[in-house]
């Protein structure tokens, strides 16, 4: 891997420039969508606010609507959207009279918390059971992990989280059911690291045990595709014992499926933690966008989609630089 | 969400089935039927399937009348009562009777998502491997930008601005899993296109629609079966999670709004939330198996054993 990074700079540079060039359209026609979404949605922003106040004359609806713009020509109405969200103004929440993406802003933190420790868990846990199976495979641990795998591939996640609440919180009283922190005591300093850790467990938890599932099997593919290799075979000629093998020559070259699989995986680990959010009431994103819906505040919910997508592009466009530095065979053009 | 499921199953047979000395049998048999009865992971995934569609079909027949009467006393327990093995809800509903019922939805929605899912994803698929330039390089795009946006939080937007029903449920899911399909379809035509009797059939004089109908998609058709039986289980986990959020159609029962509601007394009894989910859960499985088996029976690299 050390001769990988020796790859001239100037090729990958060039080669992340191509990518964000490929990616404009795509954000683009992200703000088309979004944009069609808004005036899709059943009352606009008027009539919303309207409604809010209990009653509204026309003059009132009228004087609303200059207001927001929403008596322009649609396409000049697309193209201050447009502008809006190139100055990253995502619009304004009326709902909690806060812009958009500070509304974002304050939760991304929280569910990147989640997300992340599901990540290290999942990936932790996946290799180190995917490499058991691939070593004894065929054998009673890979049947067991396969196992175990199929089923956390076909059981919801919420429902995951709902158990482990019946198990930890109600019956045996370990962990806490929900929320961030303790809000009867005011924890500081490493307490309050603590509190945050232990309100972490379950959500965490409900949130890896798919990706476990997923990490499990891609990685006992990759480890046998190279278990079959030449080298392989030499390395154990040679007379190297099996763990050294398994670990440093097998394992290593399995990663690359692992890290492309970590990079894309990022949109559905938003997905799922919006779920997990919701059971154990974590201040994130994804309870943010639910929130939204119930209280039809499509503004913010729209915001939610933008961001978490331009989250996943970047993340695509990191993924595919990982890639190139990993692997020199990789052309970077 | 096993959203993207189908990114891995159909390539991890293939890895463990490298281009090794392969027994004569396999080679032999090689009819569907065969080798279909041969895997144990269809066989069971197909039975598990054909006992939760039998009971969402025979439903009626089975339990007649409405699913939604009270017909006991609140908060029996599963395996207390013979008359109501799985207990009753809150409101003294049969729960046995409420999941049969329910499995009519989630099959349903299950289906009806992916089938749709599968006819966009294999239009914009084969178009676009087929034809190549600039209609593959903009369908792509189009593909991509689908794929780029978060599904569950997709879903949830489509479904809260055409107001929630199965058909707004429908349509969200199947518009955010086709791309799956389109990339398996697009790369099969790639490959396709320039075969051998694609050339003759051109030489022909047939025309472009003509060859991607007979030509084509026939040939590109295990992939795409493969990618459907598990599309329509990550679809079911979707209008699960739908529902669970309260996004579900409020004039219907699924799996997913029996544990939504079954969630407000978690503490007291939880088997009511408990019972949906495994429900769901051994389905999704079922559909799964039948995948990963239909996988290894289509590709005749693979032994069966």
């Amino acid at each position: 891997m050390a001769r990988a990074l020796q790859l001239p700079e100037g090729r990958v540079l060039r080669y992340l420039g191509l990518r964000v060039v490929q990616v404009v359209p795509t954000i683009l026609a992200i703000v088309v969508l979004n944009f069609f979404f808004l005036r899709l949605a059943p009352g606009d922003l008027a009539e919303v606010m309207a409604g809010e106040a209990g009653s509204a004359t026309p003059e009132y609806m009228a004087m609303l609507r200059q207001q927001f713009g929403l008596d322009e020509p649609l396409a000049i109405q697309f193209f201050k959207y447009m502008g809006q969200l190139f100055q990253l103004n995502l619009g304004y929440s009326f709902r909690n009279s806060m812009p958009v993406l500070d509304l974002i802003l304050t939760r991304a933190p929280n569910t990147a918390l989640l997300m992340l420790s599901s990540l290290v868990l999942a990936v932790a846990l996946g290799i180190l059971f995917g490499a058991i199976s691939a070593q004894w495979r065929g054998r009673w641990p890979d049947g067991v992990l396969s196992a175990v795998s199929t089923i956390g591939f076909a059981t919801p996640l919420f429902w995951v989280g709902l158990m482990l609440i019946v198990l930890f919180s109600v019956e045996l009283r370990w962990l806490p059911a929900g929320g961030m922190r303790d809000l009867q005591q005011a924890h500081t300093g490493l307490a309050a690291v603590g509190d945050v850790a232990l309100h972490m467990v379950l959500p965490v938890l409900s949130l890896a045990f798919f990706y476990i599932a997923i990490y499990t099997r891609l990685t006992r593919s990759a480890m046998l595709e190279v278990l079959e290799l030449d080298f392989v075979r030499t390395a154990r000629a040679k007379g190297i014992a099996p763990l050294p093998i398994a670990v440093r020559h097998v394992l290593r070259n399995a990663l690359l499926p692992i890290v492309t699989m970590t990079g894309l995986q990022l949109g559905t680990l938003l997905s799922g933690s919006v779920v997990i959010e919701t059971v154990f009431a974590w201040p994130g994103m994804g309870r943010l966008a639910f929130d939204a819906v119930f209280q039809r505040d499509i503004n913010l919910l729209l915001g939610v989609l933008f961001f978490s997508s331009f989250l996943v592009i970047v993340s695509n466009l990191a993924t595919d630089l990982v890639y190139a530095l990993l692997d020199p065979r990789i052309d970077v053009r | 969400m096993s959203l993207d499921a189908t990114d891995i199953l159909p390539r991890a047979p293939a890895a463990s089935a490298p281009a090794a000395p392969k027994p004569r049998r396999a080679v032999r048999a090689s009819s569907f039927g065969y080798r279909f009865l041969r895997s144990r992971t269809a066989l069971a995934g197909s039975i598990g399937l054909a006992l939760v569609a039998g009971a969402a079909l025979f439903a009626g027949q089975i339990f007649p009348g409405d699913p939604l009467d009270m017909v006991a006393r609140p908060f029996i327990w599963p395996f207390t009562s013979a008359e109501y093995p799985l207990g009753t809800d809150m409101l003294g509903r049969d729960i046995l009777v409420g999941l049969v019922y329910a499995a009519r939805v989630s099959l349903a929605v299950g289906l009806a998502a992916a089938g749709l899912a599968v006819a966009l994803g294999v239009v914009f698929g084969a178009l676009s491997g087929y034809f190549g330039g600039w209609v593959d390089q903009v369908l792509t795009r189009i593909t991509e930008v689908f794929q780029t946006m978060p599904p569950l939080v997709f879903v949830v937007v489509v479904v809260a601005i055409l107001t929630p029903s199965v058909s707004s449920i429908v349509l969200g899911i199947a518009v955010t899993s086709w791309p799956q399909v389109a990339r398996l379809v697009r790369a099969e035509a790639l490959r396709l296109r320039d075969a051998e009797f694609v050339q003759a059939a051109r030489v022909m004089g047939m025309g472009h629609f003509r060859i991607i109908l007979t030509h084509i998609l026939p040939n590109a058709i295990s992939p795409v079966v493969v990618a459907g039986s598990i599309l329509v289980a990550s679809a079911i986990l979707t209008e699960a999670a739908l529902s669970f959020l309260g996004l579900g159609d409020p004039n219907l029962i699924s799996w997913g709004s029996m544990i939504g509601s079954g969630r407000e007394v978690l503490r007291t009894a939880w088997y009511m939330t408990a019972l949906p989910g495994l429900a769901i859960s051994l389905t999704v499985m079922a559909l799964n198996l039948l995948g990963n088996g239909l996988n290894d029976v289509l590709n005749p690299r693979v032994s069966l054993t």
